[in-house]
């Protein structure tokens, strides 16, 4: 191990000011990295941006103006104003919020189920495993979007009211999202398990419960780390794919993706562009920048792409 | 007095596609309390094989358990419950391997893997955990041990690791401690040094302890019994000073005759002609036949039993076949 890091094994002398543990080390070499940097910075700025933001805005209540509808940007309507007279830039921070906590509650729970099921089905294997991950075959094989348009449209048929829309949404991606994650997952514990510190751990006599949370899981930590930051940018596009036809989450709770839906004609598109540029760059440059985060962290993190 | 450990006609055997394959056929041993026993043998001659088969870690869709029995204070291992066994591991029987580098989990604190077996057997909280595990690191000679029970194992040196898992596998009090190869990975220095920790441990708490070696320096150094093991079966055993005097087995003989012997020049060392033969072509007779300057016509016919010869010592071969 020590010779693999390319590091000399750390006598217990050299203090310990210098004593390296693996985070330390990670978090040294990120902030290395400007890419990550920055695509941490962005990520971070558009966080509070649109939780914080829009306490400062006059327009936060969302009142249909009509004396004020699709004004170009000025001085007290930044980014214009909508076919409402709402003020799009308070608009945009709005449906980031909701954007991105789709995103982020999305991503936790498809990454706490898929790291659950694919747990339970690379430890405990047999049966347990054959129906876990025959389950996360069957969804595999249906594309993703296609399934995500028919639940969408199904909820439109049952007339589910908009503001519960969301959460619906959320579980959604989650269940599209966990199978890939779940083989992940699987075959870290299938190589981990047979590595002799876990068989130590049976020579020891510990119970299989403190086996797979106290020593396992520990293992796969770095890896479940990188694979939610990715995740996140795809559920944050999912979502808006799924709110741009009108599938997601419907107005008039704001999305990016219904934001853009709402400019989407000739003379919105060429006339309006502050209605459709805001919310379509907030989400260029959300995912752009967590997926640079991403591939940094899978760099310093995921042991298999280690230099 | 009944042993600690009384392993009987113990058979373990692989299924493969050229047949099945005895890694263990047929051993005999016992250990008791506060004694070490060592095995000895060339690589492959079923050594591991016998100690993973005492604690119940040969599973899997190929090998098995095929027969005999192993009582441990009184106990058949092999008719418990996986529930008693797993009481029994790291608790009251314990184990350490030959690389401790590979055994010890990168991701968590050296302190933390020393506290588990006690917290899983003494059911400690973890903050007496943790003081007992600093107090074992210190026991197994390792300084600034608070520093070290925050350590990762990358941090530290083979040595130092194979302290740990010492400190790992003697933290509950064993009664026996299995050590496999334990210092086979370690430099020359370090070895001795590890060798004097077990017997110091030894001293201390009286633990029996079965070795598993095949350096015959470290048996003259550590055994109180020695069981000379080839090919699946035990050859010869004895007291370690009758053994080490007075070899009957022409493998035994072999194997002393290979080691270099300080002070005493020699053009060439002697290296027993020929390989550990495939266990999945051993014909009727003696396994070590082809091997053997003295070999009859009776030994490619019939495998010579173990038997007796003098007092303390018994060997499987026809040369001895009609004494004792």
């Amino acid at each position: 191990m020590s010779v693999a890091n390319g590091r000399l094994a750390v006598q217990p002398g050299a203090g310990r000011s210098k004593r390296s543990s693996i985070w330390g080390d990670a978090a040294r070499r990120l902030i290395r990295n400007k890419l990550a940097v920055s695509g941490f910075l962005v990520v971070a700025l558009m966080f509070a941006a649109c939780f914080l933001g829009p306490l400062f805005s006059p327009y936060a209540d969302n009142k249909i103006n009509m004396a004020q509808m699709n004004r170009p940007p000025s001085a007290s309507h930044w980014l214009g104003t909508d076919a409402l007279g709402r003020d799009v830039l308070t608009r945009v921070l709005q449906a980031g919020r909701i954007s991105l906590t789709v995103g982020l509650a999305s991503m936790g729970l498809s990454v706490a189920l898929g790291a659950l099921l694919g747990i339970v089905a690379g430890y405990y294997r047999g049966i347990v495993d054959q129906l876990i991950m025959r389950l996360a075959d069957l969804l595999l094989t249906i594309p993703s979007l296609p399934l995500l348009f028919i639940a969408g449209a199904l909820l439109s048929e049952w007339k589910v009211p908009p503001d519960s829309r969301m959460y619906i949404v959320m579980i959604m991606l989650a269940v599209v999202g966990w199978p890939g994650l779940a083989r992940m997952v699987r075959g870290q514990i299938l190589s981990l398990r047979e590595r002799e510190f876990m068989q130590a751990t049976t020579v020891l006599g510990l119970r299989g419960r403190r086996r797979l949370l106290g020593h396992l899981l520990p293992n796969l930590v770095p890896l479940l780390i990188v694979i939610a930051t990715l995740n996140i940018g795809g559920a944050i596009l999912s979502e808006s794919v799924l709110s741009f036809f009108g599938l997601g989450v419907t107005p008039p709770t704001p999305t990016w993706g219904n934001m853009i839906d709402a400019a989407n004609n000739m003379i919105d598109f060429e006339k309006r562009p502050w209605l459709w540029i805001p919310p379509g760059f907030s989400i260029f440059a959300t995912v752009i920048a967590i997926n640079l985060f991403g591939d940094a962290l899978r760099d310093v993190l995921d042991p298999k792409q280690r230099r | 007095m009944e042993a600690l450990l009384d392993i009987r006609e113990l058979q373990t055997h692989f299924q493969t596609e050229a047949g099945v394959l005895r890694a263990v056929d047929g051993v005999s041993l016992r250990v008791r309390e506060g004694e070490t026993v060592c095995i000895v043998g060339e690589s492959g001659c079923g050594k591991s094989m016998t100690a993973m088969s005492v604690l119940g870690l040969v599973e899997g869709p190929s090998g098995k358990v095929a027969g005999g029995e192993v009582r441990f204070g009184g106990r058949d291992l092999l008719r418990m419950s996986r529930q008693e066994l797993r009481t029994l591991r790291g608790h009251e029987l314990s184990m350490i391997f030959q690389e401790p580098m590979s055994s010890l989990n990168p991701v968590l604190t050296i302190g933390r893997q020393i506290a588990e077996p006690l917290r899983e057997h003494l059911r400690l909280g973890r903050k007496e955990a943790m003081r007992r595990a600093v107090e074992l690191i210190r026991e197994v000679g390792i300084s600034r041990p608070e520093q070290i029970a925050d350590a990762y194992p990358h941090e530290l040196s083979g040595g130092m690791l194979q302290r740990v898992m010492i400190a790992i596998a003697v933290s509950c009090k064993p009664k026996l401690l299995i050590a496999d190869e334990p210092t086979t990975a370690l430099d020359v220095t370090i070895q001795a040094q590890i060798l004097d920790l077990l017997r110091g441990l030894q001293a201390k708490s009286g633990m029996a302890l079965l070795l598993i070696t095949h350096d015959l320096g470290v048996v003259a150094e550590m055994a109180d019994y020695v069981i000379v093991m080839y090919a699946g079966k035990v050859v010869e055993e004895g007291e370690v000073e009758r053994l080490f005097r007075e070899p009957r087995h022409p493998y035994t003989q072999g194997l002393l005759r290979s080691k270099p012997v300080l002070g005493q020049v020699r053009e060439e060392l002697y290296s027993i002609p020929g390989q550990v033969p495939n266990p999945l072509e051993l014909g009727a007779g003696c396994a070590f036949a082809d091997r053997c300057e003295f070999a009859m016509d009776r030994c490619r016919r019939q495998e010579p039993p173990l038997a007796p010869v003098g007092s303390d010592q018994q060997a499987a071969c026809w040369l001895h076949g009609k004494e004792g």
